[in-house]
């Protein structure tokens, strides 16, 4: 049997304080196969990769590649061993260039020691070419977009020659055709025989590319399959461990008055918008990157500036130069990037969750952490947020459980409109449905919701109604009957309609 | 549920392209705009200023601060700082001029020694760079912040120096001693010619061997420099070490200048190090950003606006108001440059 598997993990067990993460599991990789890690967020997969690639030590269990029980203790040694990985945390160095990012640790040098620049940069460019990503060697890191940093980090994980490559969505920032660009270097590099450990969301991903899946349920071994056995529904339920039959939980609500009203504005990113949002009521954005959603809603929160136009709340004109303004009109905004504008990653859940209403939980000078308790805990169990206390370092949550954090934090601001920016970004089915859930019984109760998201399934299962922007203008509205898929893309494409 | 039809593609790329631009060419050559304005500024106001003694003098000035400087540029680089860099000056000058003592001295330090030129040098450095080995263990081993662990070197270092001597100072040095100080070489002063050498030296070091790229690594993301497989550890403590080094040579050089080696030599250098690296462009608020021509443009800057405003009589009281605006206008700069970076 240790034949037939590149990669053995058997019996693996990690415990961190307070949380069991891994509690003997197992994995076996073939070679020339693309093997799929599934499970919900804290399910244990990145722990596991973690172990194996000699950034955590596993409390017990044995390693065995190409025939060889390993002992892994460093990054360096995985990788001299002929294992690499493309880090979730993007981790590139941002002040460096693209061809020192991917070399960093191996450069070439010149017969005198020094690192020989043009060298390096033409093993970059060669390699770069070979996989067709198209990004100068020569460029700073933080030069590039999100997506092109995504693709170094795959080009340096290629890099290494290795017979394992670790990929933990590798393909939460790129678009549709760089998916399918790295699927290509994936079959390519299955054709040499070389194995993949593939960790992703994206069920469409997981069924296009890969032959085995492996699913983690709470750092439990739920069982391995061939992929072709499976279908999305069987690999929901392994995964959160019931069946969900309604992941939307969508509900018609009775539609109040308007309760935003925005007429004509423009700033940078967009340009003269206007639409309206009613109580109970929840507005879908639809558009592809770098149509000026987020610009939009940023304005419309005192985040940026926009000129002209004029925006009223409840009918009443407002003036909103700041946050501080749009929040004093009830309106709350969960940002795209949770980790650079939402979270205080190294503060307490509970500090966390009441900073936005800190005002409300002054008794004169002081602060009543008793009410704040209270509140946390409410919050805690209406959000279902997984964590051995509210004092637990939020750092240490899952991404999923830190988003519910989030939004926790402003539903205690107690809104009347809340902006969710990609509100489920890289979180796993089981949060999701939850944050569906209570985007549900918020507007039930006659408040609103405006929603950005890039997931098409998610505009189309949650809005009542979807504006829809391309380049910055408002090419119009869809009502939920009318929406299909095809509709909003064609005009998120800037496609006219009516040809 | 299935099949998401994720849209995407880039939405802060061409925002980001565009001040990029812009703010890479002022990173890049602003400081050295900023000096050529004031060389000529200074020119202007005073004809003495432009005068070769003049010139010459100012560097000779800040050859000693710049010589911390290059080594604490390579610690802010690493995402460190250095706040016992003064104190390393005090100990070498002591223990060096101990060793440098003239032989004919009936009340030297040690009586009837003499050593030949090599051997105060070596032990200078020896000293310095086991100073240094103590900051990078402790930065590097115990995780200590290195504000904090620099700040404990700071205070003993200065304690040793005075337990060495007994708080005295040593002088009577030697002539080839002072020559390191003091003396000319074609026309230049020793310690400009250190300065030169070690500016080239460090910044071969910096840009183009392995461990500099390693020093920006892991100041730049330390835990990406790990993942790929590098030493952080080690790394971090070399650059302490190699910094310390260059203290010592500022403590040969100030003690030979001055004919005497005095265990208060150097308190507050440190802190006009870590303002020419800043002024320079080395980020206090980012790692990995930060040259070796910048800190020397850095301790230039300083160099001449002390010459310049003791050539217009201004006073030493105000010059060190006018010092500390600079310091802190060259960090606003740096955040100006580094805002909307992630």
């Amino acid at each position: 049997m240790e034949d037939e598997y590149l990669l053995s993990m058997e019996g693996i067990s990690k415990q961190f304080p307070g949380v069991r993460a891994l509690s003997n599991v197992k994995l076996h990789a073939r070679k020339g196969s693309v093997h799929a890690l599934m499970g919900e967020n804290g399910a244990g997969k990145s722990t596991l990769m973690k172990c194996l690639i000699g950034i955590y030590a596993p409390d017990s269990g044995t390693i065995t590649f190409k025939g060889e029980k390993l002992n892994i203790t460093n990054t360096h040694y995985a990788l001299s061993k002929g294992i690499s990985m493309i880090h979730q945390e993007l981790s590139p160095i941002p002040q460096m260039t693209v061809a020192e990012n991917i070399y960093l640790g191996r450069e070439p040098t010149t017969w005198g020691g020094l690192v020989d620049m043009r060298k390096m940069n033409r093993m970059a460019r060669e390699l770069l070419d070979r996989l067709h990503i198209k990004i100068k060697p020569t460029a700073k890191m933080h030069e590039l977009s999100i997506a092109n940093i995504q693709l170094a980090e795959i080009a340096k994980a290629v890099s290494y020659n290795s017979d394992l490559i670790i990929m933990d969505e590798p393909t939460s920032a790129i678009t549709e055709a760089e998916v399918e660009g790295l699927f290509n270097i994936i079959r390519s590099l299955k054709a040499q025989g070389c194995a993949v450990i593939y960790i992703s969301h994206k069920m469409d991903e997981i069924f296009k590319i890969t032959d085995e899946v492996t699913v983690f349920r709470d750092g439990q071994y739920m069982g391995t399959d061939a992929t072709a056995d499976l279908t999305d529904a069987i690999l929901i339920e392994k995964m959160v461990g019931r069946t969900l039959t309604d992941m939307f939980h969508k509900e018609t609500t009775d539609m109040g008055s308007v309760f935003l009203d925005v007429q004509n504005i423009s700033g940078k990113g967009f340009r003269n918008v206007s639409f309206q949002v009613k109580r109970g009521e929840i507005l879908g954005v639809a558009g592809l990157m770098g149509a000026g959603r987020t610009e939009l809603l940023e304005a419309v929160f005192g985040v940026t500036r926009s000129h002209r136009g004029s925006i009223s709340v409840d009918g009443k004109a407002v003036k909103i130069n700041s946050p501080a303004d749009a929040i004093r009109s009830g309106m709350a905004l969960l940002t795209e990037d949770r980790k650079l504008t939402g979270l205080y990653l190294n503060a307490s859940v509970r500090e966390n969750m009441f900073i936005a209403n800190i005002n409300s939980y002054m008794i004169g000078p002081f602060i009543d952490f008793g009410k704040i308790g209270k509140d946390c805990e409410r919050m805690r169990s209406l959000m279902r947020i997984k964590t051995p206390s509210l004092l637990e370092i939020i750092r240490n949550l899952s991404g999923g459980n830190q988003q519910k954090v989030l939004i926790s934090r402003w539903l205690l601001t107690e809104p009347d409109l809340l902006i969710l920016d990609e509100p489920t970004r890289g979180i796993d089915v089981g949060a999701k449905s939850e944050i569906y859930r209570l985007m549900t019984e918020f507007v039930r109760s006659g408040k609103a919701i405006i929603m950005i998201s890039s997931e098409l399934p998610e505009v189309l299962g949650m809005s009542d109604r979807i504006l829809v922007m391309h380049e910055g203008d408002k090419i119009g509205e869809l009502s939920r009957a009318e929406a299909t898929q095809e509709k909003i893309l064609q005009m998120a494409t800037g496609m006219s309609l009516t040809a | 549920m299935a099949n998401p039809g994720v849209i995407t593609a880039n939405k802060t790329e061409k925002r980001q392209q565009m001040s990029h631009t812009i703010s890479s060419l002022f990173s890049k050559y602003g400081i050295f705009l900023i000096f050529a304005v004031m060389i000529l500024v200074a020119s202007l106001l005073s004809p003495a200023f432009v005068s070769s003694t003049n010139l010459i003098n100012i560097v000779r000035q800040m050859s000693i601060v710049g010589l911390i400087a290059l080594g604490v540029t390579g610690i802010i680089v690493s995402a460190g700082i250095d706040l016992s860099s003064g104190s390393v000056v005090g100990l070498t000058a002591v223990v060096a001029a101990s060793l440098a003592q003239s032989p004919d001295n009936s009340g030297a330090f040690y009586p009837g020694l003499h050593l030949p030129l090599i051997v105060p040098v070596l032990a200078a450095c020896l000293v310095g760079a086991l100073v240094g080995l103590i900051n990078g263990t402790l930065v590097a081993k115990t995780r200590i912040p290195p504000f904090i662990a620099t700040l404990g070197t700071y205070t003993a270092v200065r304690g040793a120096a005075l337990l060495y001597t007994g708080g005295r100072p040593i002088s009577d040095l030697t002539d080839e001693y002072n020559f390191i100080g003091q003396g000319d070489v074609f026309g230049l002063p020793v310690p400009i010619i250190i300065l030169v050498v070690m500016a080239i030296v460090t910044h071969i070091l910096y840009a183009h061997t392995k461990f500099g790229k390693y020093i920006y690594a892991i100041g730049g993301n330390e835990q990406a420099a790990r993942v790929s497989g590098i030493d952080a550890s080690r790394y971090k403590m070399l650059i302490y070490v190699y910094a310390s080094f260059l203290a010592a040579l500022a403590g040969l050089v100030v003690s030979s200048r001055i004919g005497s080696g005095q265990p208060g030599l150097g308190v507050g250098y440190e802190l006009d190090a870590i303002a020419a690296a800043v002024i320079g462009g080395t980020s206090l608020s980012a790692g990995g950003i930060g040259t070796v021509a910048g800190t020397i443009v850095g301790a230039l800057i300083i160099g001449v606006l002390n010459n310049t405003l003791d050539l217009m009589n201004v006073s030493a009281y105000w010059q060190q108001i006018i010092k500390g605006c600079i310091i802190v206008g060259a960090v606003i700069i740096d955040q100006l440059k580094n805002r909307g970076r992630k």
